[in-house]
């Protein structure tokens, strides 16, 4: 029998919500949107979580700006360290700069004992930050975390559609909580907006100035992006809530 | 000491499987302990008998059996298998492993072809092996 899986409900029992930021689709902001996020509920006051999934392509390290030397510490478990006021995971601690060239099943196994061995605090908010794809890591999220709501992004491209589409058919099917579908990059020549349910449709700007912001977090929370993602907040956190 | 998070989902883990199978009394329960996770036997052992011991009746009598089991690897691409070795891994790397064993991927390649592509096939990290007791 494998120990680790009885434990997870107890590991995240101090959260009280979980959100996950996805797409299936990669390169869409998916970790800006869910390191920013993080940044704008620790800001506002909430006690914030941030958990890193994926593994391949771990990212959110690098817009918050980790210094080198961060690690865990070691207390009945694994205790992320607090970064910009935010309490933060990721496989980064372990491979570094190094590639992780997993397989499906290791991509579960690590997961599983992430979730596991890592002892949060008492937490408002978790933003899980989720790799491209619909597939192993996707599922194991809805499996494993309880009850995730999910916060989709998208750019305003029919390439982009098609994919993210398939995520939102998908977490229908399942019944899981959509809080928000937000169109990432937007410029004003994009056209009106389509497809997605129009309810949950939240637009944040393409920002030129967001890539001299990655790794300052003072500096990312200034951006016209991070304006105007303080307000997609207002509008999701009610309903992370019912 | 991240082993005491382990030790804690073993526990509830037999607690679990204990309600699934109607034990009254949990007599015994089997840890196996594969190699590649580098589990501080003594400390586990100190936390599973200090957890026990706070724990409801239907657990706290448990004895305690290890099992070791050595880490053994397969290669996908050659199909080379070898054991697990730490002489060339820094403390930092082995750390690492302990933590999440899949990371082994990151810093072991196999080594006929030194391909990252390889199956823990033996001794990866904790498995509760069996519980005994009373209906
Ligand atoms: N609104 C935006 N304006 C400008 N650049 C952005 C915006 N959102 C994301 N980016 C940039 O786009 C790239 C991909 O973003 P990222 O968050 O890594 O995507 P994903 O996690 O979905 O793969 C990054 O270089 C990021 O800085
Ligand atoms: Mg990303
Ligand atoms: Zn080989």
């Amino acid at each position: 029998m494998d120990p680790r899986i009885a434990i997870i409900s107890e590991r995240l029992k101090p959260i009280k919500k979980i959100i996950a930021v996805a797409a299936g689709k990669g390169g869409v902001g998916k970790s800006t949107v869910a390191t920013g996020l993080a940044l704008v509920l620790a800001e506002m006051g909430y006690r914030v979580g941030l958990l890193d999934l994926d593994f391949y392509g771990p990212s959110t390290h690098v817009i918050l700006g980790l210094s080198e030397g961060i690690q865990p510490t070691e207390e009945r478990g694994i205790v992320p360290p607090t970064v910009h006021g935010i309490e933060f995971m990721s496989i980064v601690y372990y491979t570094g700069k190094n590639p992780a060239p997993l397989r499906g099943s290791d991509l579960t196994n690590a997961l599983i004992e992430l979730l596991a061995i890592t002892r949060w605090g008492e937490l408002d908010f978790l933003i899980v930050d989720m790799p491209p794809g619909l597939g192993d890591t996707t599922l194991d999220a809805i499996r494993l975390l309880k009850n995730p709501s999910f916060l989709v992004v998208t750019t305003p491209s029919r390439i982009a559609y098609e994919t993210v589409s398939k995520l939102i058919a998908l977490l229908s099917e399942l019944n899981i909580p959509i809080l928000g579908i937000i169109e990432n990059m937007r410029r004003p020549s994009d056209r009106a907006r389509s497809a997605f349910d129009m309810r949950l449709g939240e637009e944040l700007p393409f920002d030129e100035g967001l890539e001299d912001a990655l790794g300052d977090p003072e500096r990312f929370l200034q951006t016209e992006f991070a304006r105007r993602l303080r307000e997609v907040a207002l509008t999701i956190i009610p309903r992370s809530r019912s | 000491m991240h082993e005491w998070a382990l030790a804690e989902a073993v526990i509830a883990t037999a607690k679990r499987a204990a309600h699934e199978q109607n034990l009254r009394r949990v007599t015994e329960i089997t840890v196996k302990l594969g190699e590649l996770q580098q589990i501080e036997r003594e400390i586990f052992a100190f936390a599973l008998e200090h957890i026990l011991g706070q724990e409801d009746p239907l657990v706290r009598g448990a004895k305690v059996v290890f099992e070791t089991e050595r880490a053994q690897f397969r290669c996908r691409v050659c199909h080379f298998e070898w054991a697990f070795e730490t002489e060339n891994l820094s403390s930092e790397i082995t750390e690492a492993i302990h933590f999440i064993p899949e990371i082994a991927h990151t810093y072991m390649r196999c080594p006929r072809c030194h391909s990252p592509d390889f199956e823990v096939i033996a001794g990866r990290g904790v498995w509760l092996a069996a519980l005994k007791g009373e209906e």
